[in-house]
């Protein structure tokens, strides 16, 4: 399952992080690894981006980018 | 006297630059919203014998190479090589902010990490345990409020106190990894101060330092296996996720023995945000907060300010003029200081209103709601072409484009950062306000704040019509990506708010004194004298009315091609603000309110209107073309860009001038 299903409010774990080397990269060194938990928050009132919480705090990611986390439900 | 230097590094927002200006007493520009110091800043501050130069890294996650700060600060660490760091980490977000610490850790550099927000900590009833997270660092650990002050004399004091460098020992498996790359590049000539820091970008598939070290094919082979027992070791299928699961392994260990949690509730930041950020009222209340900032700085308030300021000026400009009528001066010199009053004067009476404009923008900051402004847009953005966080560049470019257009490397892509460069200065910038007043209280009296309204809109209409030919045209494809950290919402602090109006007063009152004063007293030698150099009081007969009529013709498809204006829009690349006095002294020898009752005669409404809408969008003034050759690297870059914003401006002028033709 990717991170960009789960829209509604919800607990996720990372299993996996895809695509080209720079946003992956980018992404897990903000903490998105394998096994963390994700809590979607809110979308954004145009259907794009998401607000999600990780590692106790907030951050903010396109639908694009949501695409490239595998992720599994707790 | 021993000089030191270090470099302060942390992540975006934890409070670097608050901590800077607390050290060193400067007043550096400080917001709540992930990206504020874009270029590295200095400050000196003393302790005992030791004369310490503080350097402002920008704020960066990690210490890889995939985004400029990130390039700028490892380059700072790697070449000019700080005596010591101050790693400064968000005490309310320790997990993310030690991920860097542990990469600082790996330098082997002399560190000491600063928690900080102390205060917020304490609110949200958090403990941490700061002896023991700095045995588990091996490094020393002091808890700092910036803000407050609080804690700041111990870190300075254990800074200097502790200068022995020390790593950060990882689970045996990856000490293992790491030496078996120690002892690969063992025979490669390389920098070994950073011993560790190598070894472990290597273990990374750091590209850079790969290069860097002209390894050989078979050198390479051997990285590779180390990389992929590595990888096997830890569970894990690529190497980029297997060290960051060591390192925040590593973290999680030491926050579970040293941060104490309340009981999970959900944060005051995100109740607001349920309401900021809600479906239905989100965007509703961002315009909302839009129009509270320009109505409050435009309209009968921020009027009410600026004819405070006009009183005053007159006040001096009269009795000034008073006393040189009676002490017989001179009646060129009589004509070239009331010249001088009223251009700089008409310019200094906008400042109240430059200030309100930049009170908003500064509390918006501070609070947190740029990122979430940022967070609600982007979909809207990205229809042109434009990333969500372009909106904190062109937000600011409604005070000045010029911090505009730096703060427009928080993007990481480059087309995104062009473009936003390019469309930044169309929203209009507060110096260009006394044009609109000007026009719009002869022209439309009764609904000027309207008309000076519309202007904004038009600016921001611009914007989105060029970001659309531009994404069709020039910026294809784009990579642009939109990882945005939203921070907690924060007060903002009266401190910080009062410090970013004061430094905004200033650099608006010495451009009053300087380049202003100078466009002025210039502008007067040429309208004052003719070719031949003789004092004439018929402007038309001067230097610059020569050079002015040379080329006035070029806008008469504008509704202006009269010379008076074409030098004004001239003296306006120097200062948006001269325009204004420059047309005060080509058409009434330097009386602004004369120029309220001549202007109708000049201009018509609609040609009035085309006039604002060129200085709306022509090529911004000269500072905000410095900056932008320097933010893109480009020369190319930026005369094109100027170029294609002037001409949008003509084209758009004439278009307004035709239409305003029909009715």
């Amino acid at each position: 399952m990717k991170l960009l299903d789960c829209r509604g409010n919800g607990k996720v774990r990372v299993v996996y992080v895809e695509g080209e080397r720079s946003i992956r990269k980018r992404l897990i060194d903000m903490g998105i690894t394998t096994g963390t938990e994700i809590i979607v928050r809110r979308i954004a009132p145009m259907g794009d981006p998401m607000e999600i919480e990780i590692r106790g705090y907030e951050l903010s990611l396109r639908k694009e980018e949501a695409e490239r986390i595998e992720v599994e439900p707790e | 006297m021993k000089r030191e230097t270090v470099a302060l590094v942390g992540n975006p927002n934890s409070g670097k630059t608050t901590l800077f200006n607390r050290l060193t007493g400067s007043k550096q520009h400080v917001g709540n919203w992930p990206g504020v110091t874009i270029e590295k800043k200095e400050g000196v501050f003393h302790y005992e014998e030791h004369e310490i130069t503080l350097v402002d890294l920008p704020g960066i996650y990690s210490l890889s190479t995939y985004s400029m700060e990130e390039v700028v600060s490892r380059d700072f660490i790697m070449n000019e090589h700080p005596d010591l760091i101050i790693d400064i980490v968000d005490g309310t977000n320790l997990e993310r902010n030690l991920y860097l610490s542990m990469q600082l850790k790996e330098l082997g550099l002399p560190m000491v990490i600063a928690v900080n927000m102390l205060d917020e900590l304490a609110q949200k009833g958090i403990t941490v345990d700061i002896d023991r997270l700095g045995r588990e660092l091996n490094t020393p650990v002091v808890a700092i409020s910036a803000k407050s002050g609080e804690g700041t004399q111990k870190l300075v004091h254990d800074l200097m106190e502790n200068t022995y460098p020390s790593t950060f020992t990882y689970d045996e498996g990856t000490e293992k990894c790491l030496a078996e790359i120690r002892e690969l590049i063992q025979p490669i000539e390389h920098d070994t101060t950073h011993e560790k820091f190598y070894d472990a970008k290597l273990l990374e598939d750091d590209v850079l330092f790969a290069r860097q070290l002209k390894m050989s094919p078979a050198q390479y082979q051997r990285l590779y296996e180390i990389q992929q027992e590595f990888c096997a070791a830890r569970g894990q299928k690529d190497i980029d996720m297997a060290i960051a699961d060591t390192r925040y392994e590593a973290i999680g260990r030491i926050i579970r023995e040293c941060v104490h949690h309340p009981a999970e509730t959900r944060s005051m930041s995100d109740r607001i945000d349920d309401i900021l950020c809600n479906k239905y009222l989100g965007i509703p209340m961002f315009f909302v907060i839009l129009f509270t900032m320009f109505a409050v700085t435009f309209g009968p308030f921020g009027e009410w300010l600026k004819s405070l300021i006009e009183i005053l000026i007159t006040w001096i400009s009269s009795s000034t003029v008073a006393w040189m009528v009676s002490a017989n001066v001179n009646p060129v010199v009589q004509d070239l200081v009331k010249t001088v009053f009223s251009g700089v004067g008409s310019v200094l009476s906008f400042m109240p209103q430059i200030m309100l404009l930049f009170l908003f923008l500064s509390v918006m900051e501070d609070s947190g709601y740029m990122s979430r402004a940022a967070f609600l847009m982007d979909a809207m953005l990205r229809k042109i072409g434009l990333n969500g966080k372009a909106f904190i560049p062109m937000l600011m470019g409604f005070g000045c484009s010029v911090p505009g257009i730096m703060a427009s490397r928080v993007l990481e892509n480059d087309e995104d950062r062009k473009m936003t460069m390019i469309l930044t200065p169309f929203m209009s910038c507060g110096a260009k306000l006394p044009v609109y007043a000007l026009l719009a209280g002869v022209f439309f009296p009764k609904q000027a704040g309207l008309a000076i309204f519309a202007m904004y809109v038009l600016g921001i209409v611009m914007a989105i019509l060029c970001g659309f030919l531009l994404k069709k045209t020039v910026f294809k494809n784009s990579g642009s990506t939109f990882i945005l950290e939203l921070p907690p919402y924060r007060w903002p602090s009266l401190r910080n708010t009062a410090a970013h109006m004061w430094e905004k007063a200033k650099g608006f009152l010495i451009k009053a004194g300087t380049i202003i004063l100078m466009c002025t007293v210039v502008l007067w030698a040429l309208t004052s004298f003719t070719f031949t150099l003789q004092y004439t009081e018929d402007a038309s007969l001067s230097i610059i009315a020569g050079i002015g009529k040379a080329i006035a013709w070029i806008f008469i498809p504008c509704g202006f091609g009269h010379w008076q204006s074409v030098i004004s829009l001239i003296s306006g690349f120097i200062a948006k603000e001269s325009v204004v006095s420059s047309m005060a002294v080509l058409y009434t020898g330097g009386d602004v309110n004369a120029l309220s009752v001549i202007l109708p005669t000049i201009f018509s409404t609609r040609s009035a209107v085309a006039f604002m809408t060129f200085t709306l969008l022509y090529s911004p003034c000269v500072a905000a073309v410095a900056t932008m050759r320097k933010e893109s690297g480009s020369a190319a870059f930026t005369l094109k860009t100027i170029l294609f914003q002037t001409g949008v401006a003509y084209v758009t002028a004439a278009v307004v001038y035709l239409i305003g033709g029909l009715f």
